[in-house]
């Protein structure tokens, strides 16, 4: 195997949160050898699908601490109150350094930056651009990459290991897929920025590559992994597609209804409505569902998401992606008709241990963005809070990684751990067992969403737990049918499928272990939330045969946790 | 409504370098897209069709391919209006790396001569720049560019000469040219008016028709070549600082 050793600093992903880093370790330290591989060309990265803004209290009137507090609040005060401290105050710096570098933000007429209502926040603080909001920053940090000669790519490398020696992180083994070859790139340090873990649901507003990789590379290398139990649901998806139909429809003033015409959150979240929590939300609408009140189509029940109110201009200025998609994928055109919604796989609270650096508990090895956690989301994640955690932790973990390659001395990875890592991959590609890697992936997206969606119970996740473990001992019976390795989709899709297996099985024994109700995790056999006992993280690391779980407390500065009410 | 439609997808395998035609019979609603049957076809065929994909929501710029002879986003070209036999090939003037998937990295690596940023350096700013509505429209239409490459396949001087720096970098230069933060304009015109720059565009207007954003690089192309002819007289009367 070839291994190629110039780089101080490697980012695996190029999204937000691994663009961002690379940029702010390029920036430190020009001398510095920055490199970003992904799996995908950047601008592919899912990054680009968020649509209604980046959380700053950079209004006249708003304040940190009012962001602060509604995002404590939206954790259901799972989030570390520290973390959120910094990240409210980090956040308008960078909304303002993407102002700088030409990212579009919409304005208002004065020239300033606008300013849209969201969920669970108290004041109008999401910056926007448009119902692009994440295409444009992403596309934004990408162009900007060019600007630093230090920074290189590896374009379509997927990454198969991390490679780690008793002082920490030494590098990855990649397959460059252009050109079918297992390389080694040694490195410094490395920065996990490879995003959540949607696709092991079946319904998910997340793209084909949201496949939780790097999560699962962290944690099998012995990264600790927090808050897995935590998985968002987003209330108004399309159905079938899952394509995602922003909170900004309802951030603008948008109403749901039910098949009863009735406005139903009025029974669940009567201060806030349409823009109370994601977690409050879908709960609603399953109970909705539950009591029969829900529209019945071909692909299950549903509500609507009505904006005809606000009229074709405000609809084509402030939501056009919202229009077409609604148009191409639901042939419902939502100046004229409500758009069919429902609840859907959405966001990743949980991922690799960090704290404000983006350091994790191995050397050399720092996370940021969704695949992260740091955790200032604790058990939900207010919208628009991600893409500002994208670059407040990618920042971070760049100039501490910048900072780190100065102290320690280069290592070559061990040549035993690549020799392995080269046979392991030959043998996956050249298995000739019966198993069908597609079919298993189905077996494990239905399992997930029948038993660890919106409303869970140990019956349920006990359930879950067997049958993910029996879909991973089918999984040592693939085989493929596609030769070598060049773009070859169904190695890929085998190896992000081991991936998605186990984060699956962390995230139902992290599941199974709280046995409380709280923000996105809702326990019909716990409903309500137990801070005397569960007023904590849950940890999960790799065991010899089994995951183990642990603790870690939340640190409270200033909001003692209250009831949550909207 | 179900249909059954004929697909017939041009593969190539690297190993062998045999290029063959896979045809399949597929029943299909009207409302799946080309996208959803690959998918299903190698989901629940074993079909191992190598091409990309991730979004489905034509925003990632992944999933270009010729289908019927047009550019276009799989993930957003839809059965309901095509008709019951259709062929899908890979985007043209690109090598083919495998089945679907063309080598793009050339014309990607065209939006390192286009600057696509403001400033080399990044200031501290504690203070919220202005930037009115109608500076943002100047912008507005160039920024929707999804770098998927469709351009560069329809592109008639493309495909006869790579050197040429192609519609979507043009129209990338143009939108951060507009910008009103823009730092970079003379060094940025600099690049767009070399001898692989805007100049060698025939305005044949191809890539406009298949964006599948209507970015309208071609008239980006025209309006960067009016202001680079002003540029150019400019230099030659008085000599840029770049480079003297």
């Amino acid at each position: 195997m070839e291994i190629i050793q110039e780089h101080d600093v490697l980012i695996v992903g190029g999204g937000a949160a691994g663009l961002r880093a690379a940029i702010a370790a390029a920036e430190k330290n020009p001398l510095l050898s920055i490199a970003v591989i992904s799996k995908v060309y950047p601008t592919r990265s899912h990054t680009v699908s968020a649509e209604g803004g980046i959380a700053a209290a950079l209004d006249k009137g708003d304040t940190i601490n009012s962001h602060a507090k509604d995002t404590i609040k939206g954790s259901d005060y799972l989030a570390d109150q520290d973390a959120v401290e910094f990240f409210v105050k980090r956040a308008k710096e960078e909304v303002l350094l993407l102002e700088q570098w030409g990212c579009p933000w919409s304005r208002k007429e004065d020239g300033g930056i606008a300013v849209r209502a969201f969920g669970g926040m108290s004041k109008k603080r999401t910056i926007f651009a448009a119902d692009k909001t994440g295409f444009f920053m992403l596309h934004n940090l990408f162009e900007r990459t060019f600007a630093h000669e230090n920074i290189h790519r590896y374009d379509e490398w997927f990454v198969t290991k991390l490679l780690t020696d008793k002082q920490g992180a030494t590098g990855v083994v990649a397959i460059d897929q252009k050109e079918g070859e297992l390389v080694a790139v040694s490195a410094k340090a490395v920065i996990m920025c490879t995003g959540g873990a949607g696709k092991m649901y079946l319904n998910t507003t997340n793209g084909a590559i949201k496949t939780g990789d790097g999560i699962a590379l962290a944690y099998n290398e012995g990264a600790i992994l927090k808050d897995m139990e935590f998985m968002q649901f987003h209330p108004t998806a399309l159905p079938k597609t899952g394509i995602l139909i922003t909170e900004a429809a309802r951030g603008e003033g948008g109403y749901l209804y039910n098949a009863k015409g009735e406005r139903f959150l009025e029974r669940y979240v009567p201060n806030k409505m349409e823009l109370g929590p994601r977690d409050l939300i879908s709960r609603a609408i399953n109970t909705e569902y539950k009591e029969g009140r829900g529209f019945k189509g071909p692909y299950g029940n549903y509500v609507h998401l009505d904006i005809r109110h606000l009229g074709e201009e405000k609809i084509n200025q402030k939501l056009p992606q919202i229009r077409e998609l609604a148009k191409d994928f639901m042939n419902v055109d939502p100046v004229h008709k409500p758009i069919p919604v429902t609840p859907t796989q959405h966001y990743t609270m949980g991922g690799i241990h960090t704290n404000l650096k983006g350091e994790t508990n191995i050397p050399g090895l720092y996370s940021a963005g969704e695949a992260a956690c740091v955790s200032i989301n604790g058990a939900n994640r207010l919208g628009s809070n991600s893409l500002a955690e994208c670059l407040v932790f990618g920042a971070e973990a760049g100039i501490a990684a910048a900072n780190y390659c100065r102290r320690i001395k280069h290592r070559n990875p061990s040549r035993k751990k690549l020799s392995d890592e080269k046979k392991r991959i030959e043998s996956i590609l050249t298995n000739k067992g019966k198993e069908n890697p597609y079919k298993i992936r189905e077996s494990m997206q239905k399992v997930m969403d029948q038993y660890a969606a919106i409303v869970r119970t140990d019956k349920d996740l006990t359930k879950g737990i067997t049958k993910i473990r029996d879909l991973k001992k089918q999984f040592k019976k693939i085989g493929l049918h596609q030769s070598n390795m060049v773009f070859n989709s169904q190695l890929i899709n085998t190896l992000e499928l081991e991936a998605m297996l186990t984060l699956a099985e962390t995230l139902l024994i992290s599941a199974k272990t709280r046995k409380e109700s709280r923000g996105a995790h809702f326990r019909s056999d716990y409903p309500d939330r137990n801070d005397e006992k569960f007023l904590h993280h849950i940890t999960i690391t790799k065991g010899a045969r089994t995951p183990k779980t642990a603790t870690l407390p939340v640190p409270i500065t200033k909001w003692q946790p209250e009831v949550r009410k909207y | 409504m179900q249909r059954i439609i004929t697909i017939n997808i041009k593969r190539y395998d690297p190993e062998t370098e045999e290029v063959s035609i896979a045809a399949y019979k597929v029943e299909t609603e009207q409302d799946a897209t080309i996208l959803d049957i690959l998918n299903f076809l190698n989901e629940h065929k074993n079909a191992a069709i190598s091409y990309r994909f991730s979004c489905r929501m034509s925003i990632c710029g992944s999933c270009g391919a010729m289908v019927n002879g047009r550019p276009t986003l799989m993930c957003s070209t839809f059965i309901r209006d095509l008709p019951d036999d259709v062929t899908v090939e890979p985007m043209r003037n690109f090598p083919v790396v495998r089945d679907l998937v063309v080598d793009t990295d050339n014309a990607m690596d065209k939006m390192r001569d286009a600057l696509p940023y403001t400033s080399f350096v990044s200031k501290k700013s504690k203070k919220p720049l202005k930037q009115t509505p109608e500076q943002l429209k100047k912008l507005k239409q160039t920024s929707q560019c999804i770098k998927c490459m469709l351009c560069y396949s329809a592109c008639p001087v493309y495909a006869v000469d790579d050197e040429f720096i192609g519609p979507a970098a043009t129209a990338t230069a143009y939108r951060y040219d507009q910008d009103n933060h823009d730092d970079l304009k003379e060094e940025r015109m600099d690049s767009l008016t070399s001898k692989d720059g805007v100049w060698k565009c025939s305005f044949v207007g191809e890539c406009s028709d298949v964006c599948p954003k209507n970015v309208d690089p071609a008239l980006a192309i025209q309006k960067m070549k009016i202001m680079g002819v002003l540029h150019t007289t400019k230099k030659l009367i008085k000599p840029s600082k770049s480079k003297t």
